[in-house]
């Protein structure tokens, strides 16, 4: 294992942290867009270029876009 | 050192549940669930691993390089996007609930079976 | 339980299911030493008889198509949950589209929003459809392709108004086309049964490895399964934004949400 994957594990579980240490969901859309990224560059280094992009699409575009529609629905009740 | 991606994994499986465990609010629990989705994704593409070896892309590259499990990486995509959709139900089940209650925190709705005044 | 007794609970027991965890996973063969043999096998044997370039595609549609076969309709089944749950109920009305945010007015789009949608749009349906087609000799293929094309359109919405998206939700095309997409992927493996005997067996011809049209059947799933998911989300995502913008609460509290809210302090 060469230091590159180290490293980009020790993001990862940085930012995984992040995630759920983040109480506010908005503020979580936006760090699990990072997350997202960071997990696909790991998916990257472990020789895994279909994960890799199938992650991108998925997580750093699909996934906080859901989150923030139901925040947007969710907090536009509340007026 | 050659331990680090499993130790990765169980502390995101881990951390996910916490955030499961003691939430205040549902959209933030589901964001956790798929952190503690992602852990699984770690522990699949760190088995099919083989050092100095390639992506199982043989376009232009001879066939006798050692590459990696590409069984691993087949199960891992389709996770990725099936994830994601079953996440967005359960988004769907968030917004329902807010509708049908005004609230958010799942101690509020901790009793299933609440006395609705007639 | 309190939440307080929740997380001293966790907090006892999570390093023990963490440790139990750790002590399975030294059982395994060191990180970097995969000792095969079925991935072996298949990098060996996927390029000569598929004529595929990518291994991973042809695990995913031929090898194991069948599995595949089982998370498209995990995905259809969650894309029929997300329409049913999100339906129109007896106490909402469809007010005007508006594109309101909680307690400001929000600008109109700006023009350079809307020229750098306008133009990125047709280069994210172009690279989707290469990611799809081309899915049997690079990285790619069906599931990332078809996301790729979701997300085209919900470009739209961002560089325009959900008036343009608004027609999209109400039209049975998107149905038909997941439906469609759906009803391929099985059609492709019954032509396998009915041909050869086998579900999912890869019986056209097989073309000239490295060509667009070759792996038999492959290229045909890959655009199904892009059709599918791609009409799926754009399904979902324009689901959610109708509930957003065009729904409004009809004034009228369900009994529960009163019991809630009497006990709650403003």
């Amino acid at each position: 294992m060469n230091a590159l994957q180290g490293i980009v594990l020790l993001l990862v579980a940085g930012a995984g942290t992040c995630v759920v240490v983040a109480r506010d969901p908005l503020r979580q859309a936006i760090l699990a867009s990072f997350f997202g990224i960071v997990l696909a560059v790991l998916f990257f280094t472990l020789q895994a270029p279909d994960v890799a992009l199938s992650e991108i699409v998925v997580g750093a575009v699909a996934l906080p876009l859901m989150i923030l529609l139901t925040l947007a629905k969710v907090r536009g009740g509340e007026k | 050192m050659t331990f680090l991606p499993y130790v990765v994994a169980v502390w995101l499986f881990l951390a996910g549940l916490y955030g499961i465990v003691t939430s205040r609010n549902l959209v933030h629990q589901v964001v956790c669930l798929s952190v503690v989705q992602t852990s699984t994704y770690v522990v699949l593409l760190a088995v099919g691993y083989r050092t100095n070896a390639t992506a199982p892309v043989f376009a232009g590259i001879a066939l006798t390089r050692p590459a990696v499990d590409p069984i691993v990486q087949a199960l891992s995509l389709t996770d990725v996007v099936v994830g994601a959709t079953v996440s967005a139900l359960l988004l769907a089940i968030v917004v329902q609930v807010h509708k049908r209650t005004g609230s958010l925190d799942p101690e509020d709705l901790r009793d299933v079976n609440q006395r609705i005044p007639q | 339980m309190t939440l307080r007794t929740r997380r001293f609970v966790f907090l006892v027991m999570a390093p023990i299911l963490g440790a139990v965890l750790l002590w399975a996973f030294a059982g395994l063969p060191r990180f970097g030493h995969y000792r095969g043999p079925y991935g072996d096998i298949l990098n060996a044997v996927s390029v000569p008889e598929r004529h595929v370039t990518d291994v991973v595609t042809a695990v995913n549609f031929d090898y194991r198509g069948f599995d595949t076969l089982g998370e498209e309709f995990i995905f259809f089944a969650a894309v029929i949950g997300v329409v049913l749950i999100l339906r129109e109920q007896s106490d909402e009305r469809l007010g005007h589209i508006e594109d309101f945010a909680s307690g400001r007015a929000v600008p109109p789009t700006s023009d350079a929003v809307r020229v750098l949608g306008l133009g990125l749009v047709p280069l994210t349906v172009l690279f989707g459809i290469d990611v799809v087609v081309h899915g049997q000799l690079t990285p790619g293929g069906g599931f990332q392709g078809g996301v790729v094309l979701a997300t085209a359109v919900l470009l739209i919405y961002l560089a325009g108004e959900y008036d343009d998206l608004h027609g999209l939700y109400q039209e049975a095309t998107l149905e038909r086309a997941e439906a469609f997409g759906a009803a391929a992927y099985v059609a492709l493996g019954l032509l396998g049964l009915g041909l050869d005997g086998a579900f999912m067996k890869n019986v056209l011809p097989l073309g000239h490895t490295g060509s667009v049209w070759s792996a038999g059947a492959i290229p045909l799933i890959n655009i199904a399964v892009a059709v599918e998911i791609g009409a799926g989300l754009v399904m979902l995502l324009t689901n959610f934004l109708h509930q957003t913008i065009v729904v409004r609460p009809d004034g009228r509290r369900s009994p529960l949400e009163r019991v809630l809210r009497q006990g709650r302090p403003t």
